[in-house]
């Protein structure tokens, strides 16, 4: 089923983009590559204007200034695994788009598309969450762009939603440039390698030393209406040495903390198992580094 | 609503094209342009049939917008084809008889052709991983891997 939008604006800045968001019933394009398909099956979410917003060209690529690394919303899955920057500062971001979907979608799809997507099987959300990192929200206010930072932790309300509101461009996601010594892992599973949909995915950091993590994060991805921060589990895993009892006690606190239903990809009791199984993996090789 | 007059490179050729916004740009080419090689199968890119090359890019071209071709190049698997004689992708999936029903071939040729422009001569892990957006349900992959090598070497 094709679409019918009534107007198309191919949007070259921030203010020009803000300026039609703030005119309101508008569906954003970027990569494409969830739109068409939510469009194709559902008509979900569609707005009477098509806004392509792929050609604002300050939206694209990584950079760093002091301690702060910024990835402009547009740079797309592909950019993250060949990015200097990105490889320097947060290699966990090149090794979970190499798990990301197939070539020819990680050519197109952008960091924002999934962010702003809200999946909460969505890939790069994982370890953007684990690096702590927030998104900035720009609109159109009396006559110039305005922005807001929300903390990516805080910006998903439930599947597909968020706290983004109709007039709102991601334009950006940044996180401070992890300390010495973090290590950042990520996991998924599904049927095939290529093209899967996490049943579960998972995302760990810290600062490792001495076979324990300090500072840790434990992101879930599709274990619950949105991506989550295992915050009970970090305590647990808070200079925790990562022997095989610890490991099994951490384990423990982590299924507490999981919700997950049953549906097409997997049931609720497989993803649980899945949950230990592979934060299992992950904290051992964590504890090896 | 009234359809948008694009300006593209197809296959090196400029054209112009009036679009409905919501268009995919492998309905363009297939039902504008009388392009047919690229196919719609999934219609997710899931399958890869649909592969096309935006500005030296693959992309699955189910999911992109034809208005966003606007001043862009696009090569699809008719444009490869530059003299009598085969492209040399074209010819080694002949020569390895890496095509059956052939309905996955013009994605498989068009992602090879990315990937070999990527890579040079890739790896046969490098290969596997290439061509992981591209399903095919006939020759078990090992037909199509020969001739991505073949065409490698060439």
């Amino acid at each position: 089923m094709m679409i019918e939008y009534e107007e198309y604006l191919a949007a070259t800045s921030v203010a020009e983009a803000t300026q039609a968001l703030a005119n309101g019933n508008v569906t954003v394009v970027a990569g494409g590559t969830d739109l068409m398909v939510q469009t194709a099956a559902s008509g979900r979410g569609v707005g009477t204007t098509l806004l392509n917003v792929r050609r604002i060209a300050d939206l694209r690529g990584v950079t760093v200034d002091g301690g702060r690394v910024t990835i402009g919303a547009l740079t797309t899955i592909t950019d993250m695994l060949t990015d200097g920057v990105v490889a320097d500062t947060a290699p966990v971001l090149a090794e979970t788009a190499d798990r990301f979907a197939s070539n020819q979608i990680r050519n197109m799809a952008t960091v924002g598309g999934n962010i702003c997507n809200a999946s909460p099987a969505g890939d790069m959300i994982i370890p953007l969450m684990v690096l702590d990192a927030d998104v900035e929200l720009s609109s159109w206010v009396d006559g110039a762009v305005a922005t807001r930072t929300v903390a990516l932790n805080e910006f998903f309300t439930g599947p597909g939603k968020s706290v983004k509101t109709a007039n709102e461009l991601l334009t950006s996601v940044s996180f401070n440039r992890p300390a010495e010594g973090f290590v950042g892992q990520f996991g998924k599973t599904g049927p095939r390698p290529a093209l899967e949909i996490s049943m579960v995915s998972v995302g760990v950091g810290g600062v490792a030393s001495n076979g324990s993590l300090t500072n840790a994060r434990v992101v879930y991805g599709a274990v619950a209406p949105t991506p989550i921060r295992a915050s009970k589990t970090e305590a647990a895993l808070e200079g925790t040495s990562l022997d095989d009892a610890s490991i099994q006690s951490v384990l423990d606190v982590a299924d507490s903390e999981v919700n997950p239903i049953s549906d097409v990809r997997a049931s609720d009791w497989y993803r649980r198992h899945l949950v230990r199984v592979m934060t299992q993996e992950v904290l051992e090789s964590v504890a090896n580094v | 609503m009234s359809e948008v007059n694009i300006t593209l490179t197809v296959n090196g050729e400029k054209r112009h094209v009036s679009v409905a916004p919501g268009l995919s740009v492998l309905n363009m080419l297939r039902d504008k342009l009388d392009l047919t090689g690229a196919k719609l199968v999934c219609g997710e890119g899931e399958c890869g049939a649909c592969t096309v090359i935006v500005d030296g890019t693959s992309v699955n071209s189910c999911l992109m917008y034809a208005v966003e071709l606007d001043g862009r190049e696009v090569t699809t698997v008719e444009g490869l084809q530059t003299s009598e004689k085969l492209d040399p992708v074209q010819q080694a999936f002949v020569d390895k008889g890496a095509i059956q029903c052939g309905y996955c071939t013009p994605g498989m040729v068009m992602q090879t052709t990315h990937l070999l422009k990527q890579t040079g001569k890739p790896t046969e892990e490098q290969i596997r991983r290439g061509l992981e957006g591209n399903v095919c349900r006939c020759t078990g992959y090992t037909k199509i891997f020969e001739a991505v090598n073949q065409a490698a070497e060439g």
